[in-house]
């Protein structure tokens, strides 16, 4: 074989690999959609789980919803506060390169740990009781890294010429940030809080041992009550269902955990576009 | 002695002993950690000309302009000795409030850094700040700062759109119209007009003498020429010491140190 004939063989060979690569996310969507859509219909959208495998999934879609809107609201701010004073306050030394590397160490964490940690200590020692606040406290514990990360690098990222400017014209470091850091770092801040919702919502491990059941069939109407969510439903029909009706709820489940999830990810792509635009 | 250099009009007519003493430097030293980057520097800037201090990359002119309005204090391993008086008033006392000095005093940098923000934003910014104007005050406010800086008529008509889509020169003299807008006395320049064409550079040196009348401009440039066309008085810097300070016709035309010689007919640079 000489030179040019490698040089081919190699190409063909990239060339497999990419679209082996990119072929299989669509397989994956096709799969679930075709084996999950027979399970859509207005009474699996809005009605309850019954006698494990029937029924519908309501409270299992507003348990998930709920759970990554708590874990948001409590892992988002301290996250990003975190992340403005790793990136503008901390000085360069021992403690801060530390703290850095447990967050780096944390964002790699089996969630399973993470979830023996809240069973443990949220649920057990400081009585939260498997709830709601419970497994969204959690599931902070593993979105926070995540979002520390990202939005630390956004904030990283924005030039140090705009500091300057500001700072010529008076204003004091928190002003700066507020008015002139922050702003350009929204559209990496949003993609990093996203990306730790989308974690959070596919999480299963840490919700099984902190938040419910998985087959509850109520909303959960306070913070310390149990909640279904969509993860942990699936993996119940998939490894405890009898029927072939018990099958297609788990993928009909996924199914809208994926819609669910796409629509996340294109909110994101929105509003970092519609940001990234404004920046010029 | 042959040298080409173009003084301005009004430098040629000027005389530092008329003109009133604006910013004041007595035995200033600074470090940058072990880095003696200013030794003992004695300077007097006077007030409604431009001052040029120009030398070599690394001589210190910048960190000297920076000096003015304390922005070095930013680097955590910068360390001071001496004084800088404003107007009688030690900018690096113990009680000094940094953040008024820099009000008083606005910057504008080698690149245009506008903010990634409309035109009028941009303007507005500092009026926001610190709060000084709103709603018809602040537009009167933009459209002051901009006639100012010589851009109005470029943006009237597109104040909302964003910075970034101005040209070069256009960017740079937003800047000059957002350091207007906190209506400061001096204005330091520090070679803002190395990032743009020969074109942007007329309008932004014309600007320059038009400043001069309000304001108190110091001006730190490479561009031997550009000292020689805008200032009234002239600096040469030299590893961290000033070398030769007078009236640019002097400094250009009758250098007394041997260096400045050298380096305003180029033998080094």
């Amino acid at each position: 074989m000489n030179e040019i004939q490698r040089e081919k063989l190699v190409k063909g060979l990239l060339y497999a690999a990419v679209g082996l690569s990119i072929v299989i996310l669509p397989i994956i969507v096709v799969w679930v959609t075709a084996n999950g859509l027979g399970a859509i219909n207005l009474e699996f959208l809005t009605g309850r789980p019954y006698r494990f495998e029937y029924g519908g999934i309501y409270p299992q879609i507003i348990g998930s919803v709920y759970l990554v809107s708590l874990c948001t609201l409590l892992g988002g701010p301290l996250g990003i506060a975190s992340a403005i004073y790793l990136a503008e306050y901390a000085p360069d030394n021992v403690v801060t390169r530390t703290v850095r590397f447990f967050t780096e160490t944390l964002a790699g964490m089996p969630s399973i740990v993470i979830g023996l940690f809240g069973l443990q200590f949220l649920v057990y020692f400081l009585k939260l009781k498997t709830s709601l606040l419970a497994g969204a406290v959690s599931l902070s514990f593993m979105m926070l890294p995540w979002t520390i990360r990202a939005s630390e690098e956004a904030i990283k990222v924005v030039p140090q010429e705009y500091r300057e400017a500001s700072l010529a014209m008076g204003a004091t470091k928190w002003q700066t940030i507020l008015r002139v850091v922050l702003p350009a770092a929204v559209p990496g801040i949003v993609t990093g809080v996203l990306l730790g919702m989308g974690k959070a919502m596919g999480e299963t491990a840490v919700v099984w041992l902190t938040a419910g059941s998985g087959l509850e069939a109520f909303v959960p109407r306070t913070l310390r009550s149990p909640t279904g969510s969509l993860p942990m439903y699936i993996y119940l029909l998939a490894t405890q269902g009898h029927t072939a009706e018990g099958m297609q709820n788990a993928f009909g489940a996924s199914l809208v955990l994926l819609v669910m999830f796409l629509a996340m990810s294109v909110s994101a792509l929105l509003i970092r576009n519609h940001y990234l635009r404004r920046l010029g | 002695m042959n040298n080409t250099y173009m003084i301005n009009g009004d430098a040629a007519a000027f005389s530092p002993r008329l003109a009133n003493d604006k910013v004041v430097f007595k035995g200033f030293n600074l470090w940058y950690g072990d880095n003696h980057v200013l030794k003992d520097i004695d300077a007097t800037i006077k007030s409604n000309i431009v001052t040029a201090f120009m030398g070599p990359s690394g001589c210190g002119k910048s960190t000297l302009l920076r000096s003015i309005d304390r922005m070095n204090d930013i680097i955590p391993s910068c360390r001071t000795e001496g004084d800088v008086y404003i107007d009688g008033r030690n900018i690096y006392d113990a009680d000094e409030d940094v953040y008024t000095l820099r009000k008083a005093v606005g910057m504008v940098f080698q690149k245009p850094n506008p903010f990634p923000m409309s035109i009028y934003d941009n303007i507005a910014y500092g009026p926001r700040l610190h709060k000084t104007a709103s709603g018809d005050e602040l537009d009167k406010i933009v459209e002051e700062s901009l006639r100012g800086a010589a851009l109005w008529d470029e943006v009237k008509d597109r104040l909302r759109m964003n910075a970034f889509g101005l040209s070069g020169g256009q960017q740079q003299r937003l800047c000059i119209a957002r350091a207007l807008s906190i209506n400061p006395d001096i204005i330091l320049m520090d070679e803002p007009c190395s990032a743009l064409d020969p074109i942007a550079t007329i309008k932004i040196e014309a600007l320059m003498r038009e400043l001069k009348e309000r304001y108190t401009v110091v001006l730190v440039t490479h561009n031997l020429q550009q000292a020689a066309r805008v200032s009234e008085m002239t600096a040469f810097m030299y590893l961290g010491e000033i070398i030769e300070f007078g009236a640019t016709r002097d400094v250009f035309e009758n250098p007394r140190n041997e260096l400045t010689e050298n380096y305003i007919t180029g033998r080094f640079g």
